[in-house]
């Protein structure tokens, strides 16, 4: 079965089974996120795809697209509320643009580029969390983790491993690694495993490989997020 | 610590499920969860070491360094703090020596707060390693401290101590019907399956847990579903503060609900029933399961249920382990499924894929027993009473400033005035109806009606008097959700937080008219755009105490426009805890009045 939905007023194909993000990627219709990534599960966690669905709020990455739907997307309201999202997970951990290797890679910036962020709007949390350099190749520095669940997934579903989880509950959620130390050197990751590439912020490095495309020749000082996620990326599951 | 774990491994079948069971378990023989015993289940059930982590640092009740061998909590609901909590739980904190949070250096006692322990009526009420201490005072405190400092065993300690009184000041409609064991089930036989849930239908019966979704369609929804098993939970995790009519039902009426639940395995073809019990209520755990006994032994639960020919069902009881968020069926399903409990994406709904994945009916302990006298009297006798949109009776847990707090039940479309007047409440300001979660009500709005199309309530009813500070009753309810925040969804993560940081600037004094902006702003976000109930009801007492009350948030306001985004003298603890100081010349004010 197949159908067609309006997202905005424009009309976009879907076929059976797709969730209302993945229609509208298709179609080269950008919905802002940080926690999906095509091919994973959908995690609707980060809310910031949003979008009213025939008057009703729902995550478009969860979704289901289904035939007539109006979805409104690029409201001033939802923009707005997707701006106060990036800002809180900003103030939540540690993000410092101009010190961080993934500047100009990084997706949390990028979507705050989108949403022409000016200032992070809520006081800093200042947490307090640690680096896990253990690794010879990698790198997690926590400060910088959203708890996107993509590298959960992407271990589970990509590299038939499970070496992260999400532990904690509310505010104290933490990134763990499955190992019996805790520590990263102790786990099975490779630094060619999918979980290591699709961390959308800084919070999982592969070491010494930072600054070989210098800043202003990356991914997103060279477009903007919502041209690149609508394209088929090479940390994309399918 | 191997051949315990076994024993404890072979109670729970060796069931990853079970893993909330094995782990309870584990912290009540060693007061938390021993790195090694981590590895030991890791590896007999085969499931990853992060969802055992995870597991444990979710749940308020297991922990991953010891607690004291005798582990006492003080429930910290409004109700218990305005029973005095605060200054008996520094008495405590002095007469055992031992800081709040902490654990004594001897590991003899621990002392920490937690979340409504459903004792409201019997407050300002404690836990020890899990069992209620209500009505505590300064004498008890001292009983309490000798028996510890004697290391007296708690199974010889005075039964008094642990006495839970319940108290019904107003039966209604369900409380004084007649029943025996087997009367529904007999009459849902006699008529018929399919002529029962028609009765189920007919009365209208709306969920008692808050939803108010139709019963009869839920039941009907499962029962048509293609794939088995079918389950039946029987959500038994009041977390509301303020509500303990389920514990009253569960501990007086157990037969009555465990009778709904076998009548809804009936009707919707289901063999399994689990009964997810909240933690704070272990003191039910053996008596219910003696109820189940007895049950089985009377042929009402089992094979062949009361001689029906295929009918079979059993009901296992599952415990809790401290976490509000597992009242919301989706993640209480993921809760009996050994993991986190982190509500579900819908959809799909739990009725089409629920505990493993399979059809599930989850309803509240008064809904089961509401069909159990719906199966007996018949769907019209239901009906006759409440209001159209909201048909029968209503249980209430009334607490706070009132002569006579306890159960009481009514009619849906009754006036909460006249429910003030019943439990004795004078000089009151305003009532906090479905807990925190529900509707701040002033005391210009009393001739409002409890009913799903006016004032919806699980069941929380608290009154609060003249003499209260609306904010201390906010803050209260704040800081509950920002600590029981799952934390899976950025805005309730981040905004419950960030809700709870912002309004104590205002209390404290510090905010300006931008931080009123940004009060409201940020309780918008929490609302609209949250993952689950949680976050869209946490906004709620801000949110209801700002419609009612404008102008005592805007008299804590500082006259200046400008207010600092944090505190300067705060931010010196630092310093003066690394040079020592804290005499006049280490603080500094940043209060600039003009």
């Amino acid at each position: 079965m197949s159908g067609t939905l309006t997202i905005d007023d424009q009309t976009i194909p879907f076929s059976d089974g797709q969730t209302i993000i993945e229609a509208a990627r298709t179609a080269g219709v950008y919905i802002p996120h940080l926690c999906h990534r095509p091919g994973y599960t959908p995690h609707g966690s980060c809310k910031l795809c949003t979008v009213k669905v025939n008057g009703r709020t729902c995550s478009a990455c969860t979704f289901p697209a289904a035939e007539g739907q109006k979805v409104v997307n690029n409201s001033e309201e939802l923009q707005e509320a997707r701006l106060r999202i990036t800002q809180m997970l900003f103030v939540e951990g540690n993000h410092f643009c101009p010190t961080c290797e993934k500047s100009g890679n990084c997706e949390l910036q990028a979507v705050g580029y989108h949403l022409n962020m000016l200032d992070n709007h809520f006081p800093h949390f200042y947490a307090h969390r640690k680096v896990d350099a253990s690794h010879p190749d990698i790198l997690i520095d926590h400060n910088r983790c959203i708890f996107c669940n993509l590298c959960v997934r992407a271990s589970r579903e990509s590299d038939g491993k499970d070496v992260f989880g999400i532990a904690g509950r509310g505010i104290h959620k933490r990134l763990i690694v499955n190992s019996p130390t805790g520590q990263l050197k102790d786990s099975n990751i490779s630094v060619e495993d999918c979980a290591v590439q699709v961390c959308p912020t800084g919070a999982i490095l592969v070491k010494r490989t930072g600054y070989k495309t210098p800043i202003g020749g990356r991914i997103y000082d060279q477009h903007p997020i919502s041209t690149i996620a609508c394209k088929k990326r090479e940390t994309d599951a399918t | 610590m191997k051949t315990f774990l076994e024993t404890v491994l072979a109670e729970a079948d060796y069931q990853p499920v079970r893993l909330l069971k094995i782990l309870r378990a584990v912290q009540a023989h060693y007061r938390h969860i021993p790195e090694t015993a981590i590895d030991i289940l890791t590896d007999k059930l085969n499931i990853p070491r992060t969802q055992i982590i995870a597991v444990v640092e979710f749940y308020s009740f297991l922990h991953s360094t010891p607690q004291g061998r005798y582990d006492i909590l003080f429930s910290d609901s409004i109700t218990d703090r305005m029973q005095n909590k605060e200054s008996l739980l520094s008495y405590a904190a002095e007469t055992l020596k031992v800081k709040v949070g902490e654990v004594r250096k001897d590991e003899l006692v621990s002392l920490n707060n937690t979340s409504c322990t459903g004792m409201c009526d019997q407050g300002p009420a404690g836990l020890i390693n899990g069992y209620p201490l209500p009505r505590l005072d300064r004498p008890k405190i001292d009983t309490i401290a000798a028996l510890i400092e004697q290391e007296t065993p708690l199974i010889d300690w005075p039964a008094e101590l642990f006495q839970v009184e319940e108290t019904l000041y107003k039966p209604g409609l369900l409380l004084t019907q007649p029943f025996s064991n087997g009367d529904a089930i007999k009459a849902t036989f006699n008529r018929g399956l399919t002529e029962t849930l028609a009765e189920v239908d007919l009365s209208n019966l709306r969920g008692r847990g808050g939803a108010g979704f139709k019963t009869a369609l839920k039941w009907r929804t499962c029962a048509v579903q293609a794939a088995t098993p079918r389950y039946v939970i029987c959500n038994a995790d009041e977390g509301e503060p303020g509500t303990f009519k389920d514990r009253m039902l569960l501990n007086l009426y157990a037969d009555q609900v465990f009778e709904g639940m076998t009548l809804c395995a009936a009707i919707i073809g289901s063999t399994q029933g689990l009964v997810y019990l909240r933690a704070e209520y272990l003191f039910l755990y053996e008596k219910l399961q003696k109820i189940l006994q007895n049950r089985r032994d009377q042929g009402l639960l089992g094979s062949n249920i009361l001689g029906q020919a295929g009918f079979d069902f059993d009901i296992e009881i599952r415990m809790g382990a401290g976490a509000y968020i597992c009242g919301e069926a989706s993640a209480q399903i993921e809760s009996l499924e050994g993991k986190p409990g982190i509500p579900r994406t819908k959809p799909p709904n739990s009725v089409i894929c629920g505990y493993l994945r399979k059809p599930t009916v989850v309803d509240n302990v008064e809904t089961f027993f509401a069909t159990t006298h719906i199966a007996i009297k018949g769907g019209q006798w239901f009906a006759d009473v409440g209001t159209p949109q909201s048909t029968g009776s209503k249980l209430l847990s009334i607490s706070g400033d009132c002569a006579r707090p306890g159960i009481y039940e009514y009619p849906f479309g009754t006036r909460i005035s006249e429910i003030l007047s019943d439990c004795g409440a004078e000089e009151v300001m305003g009532v906090q109806i479905g807990g925190p979660s529900g509707t701040f009500i002033s005391n210009r709005e009393l001739e409002r009606t409890l009913a799903f199309e006016d004032l919806s309530s699980a069941g929380s009813f608290m009154v609060f008097n003249k003499t209260r500070n609306i904010f201390d009753i906010v803050q209260n309810f704040t800081e509950f959700f920002a600590h029981e925040s799952c934390g899976f969804c950025a805005p309730c993560r981040v905004g419950t937080s960030l809700l709870k940081n912002q309004l104590n600037k205002i209390i404290d004094g510090h905010g300006s008219a931008v931080d009123m902006e940004k009060l409201s702003e940020i309780c918008l976000i929490v609302k609209n755009f949250s993952h689950c109930g949680l976050g869209e009801t946490a906004a709620n007492p801000i949110l209801t105490t700002l419609a009612s009350y404008p102008e005592l948030y805007v008299e804590q306001l500082k006259r200046s426009g400008f207010s600092p985004g944090f505190n300067l003298d705060a931010t010196l603890a630092i310093a003066r805890h690394l040079t020592q100081r804290d005499d006049s010349g280490a603080h500094l004010s940043q209060q600039v009045e003009n």
